[in-house]
């Protein structure tokens, strides 16, 4: 054994200590507390229950539970929208001015989501700058209202995850051989049939992953809904928020945590299944 | 019925192809007859693939124009030409099975399915892979994905099929056995192809025309035997063969009949020969001119001293054999003149002398049946 293969060891057994201590140890504290009862003195005490999975049935919290996958799916269809186009162009410039343009999607991410989100408050709100932007331009004759509303919580969500959806289509559309483009034109494809037969199918991967990578965050981002959409909407985030933070309630904020987790672990066995059915059919 | 058909399908006229600085084709005049077997022959980079895909409408020349079937190809789409195209890495979709690449085409069409389904298997047993109509490209050989490539193209019946070097990424055996394949499918289906390579021996064994290309521009265009026994300048001589290339001075011509050159210090009488294609590589040449005397290795004949009549020396070039080597077929010899200039020759094995040995050093001598030789005008 020599330097190379002990400093392996080393760092392999600090991540796993790292996973053990900060992902393993969490969750299962967090199951351990869904499975007990709410109590005044302790956050938490015995008895042992159900109870907690029993009450997130409820047409209440299903309900909550619901609009937030809505909220969710629709950002992610948004974000597909505009940033599959966006991805396409980008991976399809010159290289010359791809790195640029790369560089100015990834931007954002070295200022915290929090702050951006507010940032968008003076944006959006009824005398910040979008609509003095309108009215001065002539488009608008009386301020919108957007802030507070759900529309803005869509622009806040599609506005901090749209990163995600833009980089891993980009990654796609670049490995995208174009002689296959140019093979379907040649069999007699438009240019939409060719995005459609063998575009889209072969950007796949990308499509599912950027879609994971949008949809599993804006299920948790309790603080857009809270901040732009003016906590008026109860989402599963804020919900287990709330649990944990105002209505002290741990064990039933624990069981919605993880009702949320094991959901989200289903979509990505599902996306690992797609990816994998995709690989296949790539060259070898 | 007999319908007028012009017998030119395709037709180039001045067409250039410029990328930023770089021209790729420099007004190029090409006219290919219909249901030929046409190559294009030339080095890398000399502008091969860049004609392909202006024929096939991936790329607008920058100047010029472009004809097929009569039709100007302006501002016509890939999709709407009577082209099809087998590329150069065969470009089959991954994601589809072979049957789907096949039937791609057929698909888009809007044929019924029966029909559709009726011509890609009609294309797939025209290439003997019906049975691998459920695969997918990465599970095919090298040899399969060509045959894909080229069922996928013809199935659409176009009137002139593009091959881009399809034969580039397969081994000695498997190209061979390809190059006849194509050939008797150009027979049997008809259609023009318009073959890219930049193997010489290919181009001669599988045209009825040969392009002959260079640096974006056309050199000369004929058939492959014209080509190679009648090059019009010293790039077409080296390109498709091994040649050697001897300098003369003509002493004198007669207006064109016979020419007395001074070759390796002998006078010399070069006779034109009543061989059409020869008669084109002619020129007026008047005394004082320099030229290239071009001679085949094949038609190089090498003699031994005890060989030939001491008092006809004269009639031959003396030459030191330096390199013999056994090649089968041939023996192939490298020989250096008086001069040192350098020349190979092959001598073919007959079964009346067995004795083709020559060893390093030996004395022989050399001369060419009159007439097969090439004169050129001097290139610099
Ligand atoms: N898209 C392009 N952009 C810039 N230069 C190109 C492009 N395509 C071809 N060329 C250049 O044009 C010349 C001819 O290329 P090509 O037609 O591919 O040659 P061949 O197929 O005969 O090897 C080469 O010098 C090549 O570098
Ligand atoms: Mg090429």
């Amino acid at each position: 054994m020599n330097r190379d293969g002990l400093f392996k060891r080393v760092s392999v057994n600090a991540i796993a200590l790292w996973l053990v201590l900060f992902v393993l140890a969490p969750s299962v504290l967090v199951l351990a507390s869904s499975l007990l009862t709410r109590g005044d003195a302790q956050l938490v005490r015995a008895p042992l229950t159900f109870e907690n999975y029993r009450r997130i049935v409820d047409p209440l919290y299903l309900d909550i539970f619901l609009s937030s996958f809505y909220l969710a799916a629709l950002s992610t269809l948004i974000c597909l929208m505009v940033g599959y186009p966006f991805a396409y162009l980008l991976a399809r410039t010159s290289p010359r001015y791809r790195r640029n343009l790369l560089l100015m999607v990834v931007i954002p991410f070295w200022t915290s989501s929090l702050v951006r989100t507010y940032a968008m408050i003076i944006i959006l709100k009824t005398k910040g700058l979008l609509n003095s932007l309108l009215l001065w331009a002539g488009v608008i004759h009386e301020p919108l209202t957007i802030l507070y509303t759900d529309a803005a919580v869509f622009v806040g969500l599609v506005y901090s995850l749209l990163p995600f959806m833009v980089l891993p289509i980009y990654a796609s559309v670049e490995k995208l051989d174009s002689r296959l483009m140019e093979a379907a034109r040649d069999l007699g494809a438009s240019r939409a049939a060719t995005f459609v037969r063998v575009v889209i199918p072969l950007t796949m991967p990308g499509i599912i992953a950027g879609s994971m990578l949008v949809f599993l965050p804006a299920l948790g981002m309790f603080y857009i809904p809270d901040l732009l959409g003016g906590a008026k909407t109860l989402l599963i985030g804020n919900l287990i928020k709330n649990q944990f933070l105002s209505a002290r309630d741990w064990p039933f904020g624990s069981a919605a945590s993880v009702v949320l987790t094991l959901v989200m672990a289903v979509m990505l066995l599902v996306y690992y299944k797609s990816v994998r059915a995709t690989r296949r059919q790539e060259p070898a | 019925m007999l319908l007028p058909m012009s017998d030119t399908i395709i037709e180039l006229r001045s067409v250039s192809k410029s990328f930023g600085s770089l021209m790729a084709l420099k007004n190029v005049e090409l006219r290919v007859e219909r249901g030929k077997f046409v190559t294009l022959l030339g080095p890398s980079g000399c502008g091969k693939t860049t004609l392909l895909r202006l024929l096939a409408g991936f790329d607008t020349p920058t100047s010029g124009e472009i004809f097929i079937n009569g039709r100007s190809m302006a501002s016509l789409p890939p999709e709407k030409r009577p082209v099809n195209t087998v590329f150069q890495s065969y470009a089959l979709f991954p994601h589809m099975t072979v049957f789907d690449n096949v039937a791609f085409g057929p698909k888009l069409k809007g044929l019924g399915r029966k029909e559709m389904e009726r011509q890609a298997l009609e294309a797939l047993e025209m290439v003997n892979l019906v049975d691998l109509a459920g695969r997918r490209p990465n599970q095919l050989s090298g040899g399969q994905q060509q045959r894909v490539a080229i069922a996928r193209a013809v199935v659409n019946k176009p009137l002139v099929l593009l091959l881009d070097e399809p034969l580039n990424a397969l081994d000695y055996k498997l190209r061979k056995a390809m190059q006849i394949e194509l050939k008797q499918l150009q027979r049997k289906l008809g259609i023009t192809f318009i073959f890219v390579t930049h193997d010489q021996e290919e181009a001669l064994s599988m045209s009825n025309q040969v392009v002959v290309m260079n640096h974006g521009c056309i050199e000369q265009v004929g058939e492959p035997r014209e080509i190679y026994e009648s090059p019009r300048n010293l790039f077409v001589a080296r390109f498709v063969g091994e040649i050697n290339v001897l300098d003369a001075e003509v002493l004198s011509s007669n207006g064109g009949g016979v020419l007395e050159v001074a070759l390796e210090g002998r006078k010399m009488k070069l006779h034109k020969t009543s061989n059409g294609h020869k008669a084109n590589g002619w020129k007026a040449f008047g005394p004082g001119d320099r030229v290239h005397v071009l001679v085949r290795p094949e038609d190089l004949r090498v003699y031994r001293r005890e060989d030939i009549e001491p008092e006809d020396a004269s009639d031959f070039f003396p030459a030191t054999v330096e390199e013999a080597i056994y090649k089968g077929a041939t023996v192939d010899l490298i020989v250096s003149l008086a001069s040192g200039g350098r020349l190979s020759a092959s001598q073919f094995f007959n079964e009346d002398d067995d004795q083709l040995e020559f060893y390093r050093g030996e004395q022989v001598f050399l001369d060419w049946v009159q007439g097969w030789e090439v004169v050129l005008p001097h290139e610099s």
